[in-house]
């Protein structure tokens, strides 16, 4: 078990640097440069542009400008300086991971309880109303694209009822990220729900769950455990991998409810060419994905006793 | 959010009877009245006075920064603020004198030597600051910040002496009998001692001379101004104090205003302009602002740049139906353009309606003859180029495109040309890299003619993008510069614009108007000519 985790931390290690290499060059490669756009529509003195283009290590080749920004993030755990601001990056990550976290936190609780609760339900009535209710409803939640849920729910709980704000104010108040995180984790819960159902109706008919109900088990523990610890481990991959989405992907609920967060960071650092601030919100992303699969891995262990790490 | 905006009223109307306080985002202190908020957008660079070149960091300084003149939101005059005397008498050597009572809010004096020091480093090369280019006219500005790219060698304007404590002299390089006109642009705002000795502490929570004070500063989210309450200036804000929210979409700001979460949107999205009256009623201002939009042509280009190019540069105007376009895609936001500069200089600021005469009216029968006249489309085609990012440019682009085609009778004469980000597209116009008719959008830097003309059209001004080049043009705007009575420069400048005019060096668009909706707690709400409410005017109920 030691031995797996470790060599497992050990492979992060080169996906780290392949995925940083890899998007510092699509960066690279998209036309224009962060520091053009600085001057709006009107034009930058050009030594200006040349002294900034220096200052941030532009002008240098490609290789130069990677070894020059691993090193720093390596041994300073200096991530750069965000062109637009002259902020350092560590400072925009500080400001935008938290408030990611709170929406993304919330909107993971809501898809794994109510997910699941859904699953267990409708796939314990396999073929009855129940089931085909819930699966008509997953259907709809997983067509609908989420810009259009978000305003559906931001008119009407918003401007029709007024139950809520219609953005977040204020980044600390996690009851403004409820609606958000309904939003958000609306289509995973249509996922989680159908993935949960196939494999709990799978299931019940198994060998060991009529053997658990020959010993006279109450039902209670039949499901709870029998059941439900079997039929965990496709829902549970799907939860660790979807954690890094909600996180990463969240960029049009932030901008309907006004989020500041690593979605809309992301998306304004592309736009912007900003390469120093995209690699450093995505390196954390990439390492929220790793251990995220590490730890679904581990889980699969105690979910099944058969699986073994060596 | 219904729910809330009730507590607040509670919890403020507590407040009122217990302690008598204004009441809305914390301890205002003030007697002057409730914190109002107000949308904003994440200011693109650190908010230095002589580093911010666009319209959201511009509205803190305006806020914080009062420098020697201001411009009255009315008629854009300026008019002495910090300045108690502005004298030349050559329009080249300029002594200003400090009003005397003026503080920065942390207590420190502004006296003549916080104007050169802030000037100073305004120019200085290795502060990289993005207005320096403010004061190329005074003398030493190519020491401080060579044009080759070599090696600055000095550090001071030599053109700036501090003479006593409230005077100080300045030398331009040539005439610029305008000059104390533009000193109301915030590149030109005093700094205190501590944004030199604490630079890093002075940009976390910027200290400055202002009616308001800066209580508070999340970058990315907001920004909390309370007002100061021992502001020597005469225009002390009326409010506690303004809570500038930013927010990534202005359409998420209009459902906050109309929710009631939000007081004051100065940015009406383009989707809500047909419901916007029915929505707000006379809560929405909609007003002339100081930005002209413009189709520039790439001079470097032969093909634009040959005999008979300016027949089909003034055909090409005279295909663009302006009337239709602003009435049906901008909703009257923006009024047909008939000259270069913008209504808000008024007639006597040098703004002349129909200087462009025939050239800009609709008229498809003279557009074919000149285009024809002219040699014909370069190409057999235009294509506009603009970026596809911001401001949804690509709506009225495909519609100029559609109305020259229909005008020349060729489905094919025009298509668009959309750049994927600003970024690039700045930089390919920097690179020269324009084929054709490229979107330039021009905002002033203070409501003058001149700031209309000379950096837009002057031998390789700064924000000269088609690099078009007319001696006779530059000698007029010299002629202009350095004449001494104001209406007869001015009358200059125009003619100056009338040479522009007959070269068609770029085709007038549109003047755009400056937009805004309020909720009902807030009256005298109104838009300077920047497009920036008028903060320290706005009462809060």
């Amino acid at each position: 078990m030691g031995r797996y985790v470790a060599r497992r931390l050990l492979q992060m290690i080169p996906v780290f640097f392949g995925t940083t290499l890899l998007i510092f060059l699509m960066v690279y490669a998209l036309p224009g440069d962060p520091v053009s756009g600085l001057f709006g529509d009107k034009g930058g003195s050009p030594q200006v542009i040349a002294a900034l283009k220096h200052e941030y290590g532009l002008d240098l080749p490609i290789y130069e400008q990677y070894f020059n920004y691993m090193r720093d993030m390596i041994l300073h755990a200096d991530f750069g300086t965000q062109i637009a601001s002259g902020r350092p990056v560590t400072d925009v990550l500080g400001d935008a991971f938290p408030v990611t976290l709170r929406l993304a936190g919330l909107a993971f609780a809501f898809e794994a309880v109510l997910g699941l609760t859904l699953g267990v339900l409708s796939g314990l009535r396999a073929g009855r109303v129940t089931d085909n209710a819930i699966l008509l409803i997953t259907l709809l939640l997983i067509s609908v694209p989420v810009f259009v849920l978000g305003f559906i729910l931001q008119m009407v709980f918003a401007d029709q009822l007024g139950w809520v704000a219609p953005s977040v104010n204020d980044d600390t108040d996690l009851t403004q990220f409820i609606l958000p995180a309904v939003v958000l984790g609306t289509a995973s819960l249509a996922y989680v729900t159908r993935l949960t159902r196939t494999s709990i109706a799978e299931n019940l008919r198994a060998d060991y769950i009529r053997t658990a109900v020959a010993k006279g088990l109450p039902r209670r523990r039949v499901v709870g455990v029998h059941l439900m610890r079997n039929s965990l481990i496709p829902v549970v991959t799907y939860l660790g991998a979807d954690l890094g989405a909600l996180m990463g992907g969240a960029v049009v609920t932030e901008h309907i409810f006004n989020i500041h967060g690593v979605g809309g960071t992301i998306a304004e650092s592309i736009v912007r060419r900003e390469g120093t601030t995209l690699i450093g919100l995505v390196t954390i992303l990439v390492l929220v994905y790793l251990l995220a699969s590490l730890l679904v891995d581990l889980l699969y262990a105690v979910l099944d006793p058969r699986i073994r790490y060596a | 959010m219904r729910g809330a905006p009730h507590a607040t009223w509670v919890a403020c109307a507590a407040a009122l009877t217990l302690v008598a306080t204004a009441c809305g985002g914390g301890a205002a202190g003030s007697d002057t009245g409730a914190v109002l908020s107000s949308s904003w957008g994440d200011p693109q660079n650190p908010l230095e006075p002589a580093n911010t070149n666009e319209v959201q960091g511009g509205k803190v300084l305006d806020m914080i920064f009062r420098s020697l003149k201001k411009y009255n939101p009315d008629t854009g005059q300026a008019e002495d603020m910090l300045a108690e005397k502005i004298e030349t008498t050559d329009s080249q050597n300029f002594t200003i004198t400090v009003k005397d009572g003026w503080t920065f809010s942390n207590g420190e004096k502004v006296t003549a030597k916080s104007f050169v020091d802030a000037w100073n480093y305004g120019a200085s090369l290795k502060n990289n600051q993005k207005n320096a280019y403010f004061f190329e006219y005074i003398e030493g500005y190519p020491e401080t910040h060579p044009d080759d790219g070599s090696k600055q060698t000095a550090e001071t304007l030599s053109g700036l002496k501090v003479v006593d404590e409230r005077t100080f002299t300045v030398r331009l390089k040539q005439k610029f009998s305008s000059f104390p006109d533009t000193l109301g642009y915030a590149a030109y705002a005093p700094l205190p001692q501590s944004f030199f000795t604490d630079h890093a502490g002075w940009l976390k929570k910027p200290v400055g001379n202002g009616p308001y004070t800066i209580e508070s500063y999340a970058k990315g989210s907001q920004m909390e101004l309370r007002t100061w309450e021992d502001y020597p200036g005469p225009d002390k804000a009326v409010n506690g104090g303004v809570t500038l929210k930013v927010y990534t979409d202005n359409n998420t700001a209009y459902t906050d205003l109309m929710a009631g979460n939000l007081d004051l949107v100065d940015d009406v999205p383009a989707s809500q302009l047909k419901n916007v009256k029915s929505d707000l009623g006379d809560r929405y201002l909609n007003t002339p602002a100081g930005i002209i939009q413009v189709l520039a042509f790439p001079y470097y280009d032969k093909d634009w740049n040959k005999p008979g190019s300016d027949k089909v540069r003034t055909g090409l105007s005279r295909a663009i139906n302006r009337e239709q376009i602003t009435e049906t895609i901008f909703q009257r936001t923006r009024t047909p353009a008939s000259d270069w500069t913008s209504p808000v200089l008024g007639e006597d600021g040098g703004f002349k309606e129909g200087l462009c005469g025939d050239a800009c009216d609709y008229d498809p029968e003279a557009a074919r003859k000149l285009i024809e006249e002219g040699g014909g489309l370069p190409g057999g085609q235009v294509k506009i180029t603009y970026n596809a990012d911001t401001g949804s440019h690509r709506q009225w682009v495909d519609a100029v495109c559609n109305s020259i085609n229909n005008a020349l009778g060729n489905e094919k004469a025009c298509v668009g040309n959309p750049v994927g980000t600003f970024a690039d597209y700045r930089n390919q116009i920097g690179d020269r890299k324009m084929q054709g008719p490229f979107r330039a959008g021009w905002q002033m830097d203070y409501p003058l003619i001149q700031n209309f003309l000379q950096p837009l059209y002057y031998t390789n001004a700064s924000s000269n993008d088609g690099k078009w080049s007319d001696e006779k043009f530059d000698r007029l705007v010299d002629e202009a510069n350095a004449e001494t009575d104001p209406a007869q420069a001015i009358r200059t400048f125009q003619q100056a614009e009338e040479v522009v005019r007959d070269n068609m060096a770029a085709i007038p668009l549109w003047y755009q108007n400056g937009s805004a909706g309020y909720s009902e707690r807030l009256s005298d709400v109104r838009l300077n000519p920047f497009s920036v409410p008028v903060y320290n005017e706005i009462k809060v109920s």
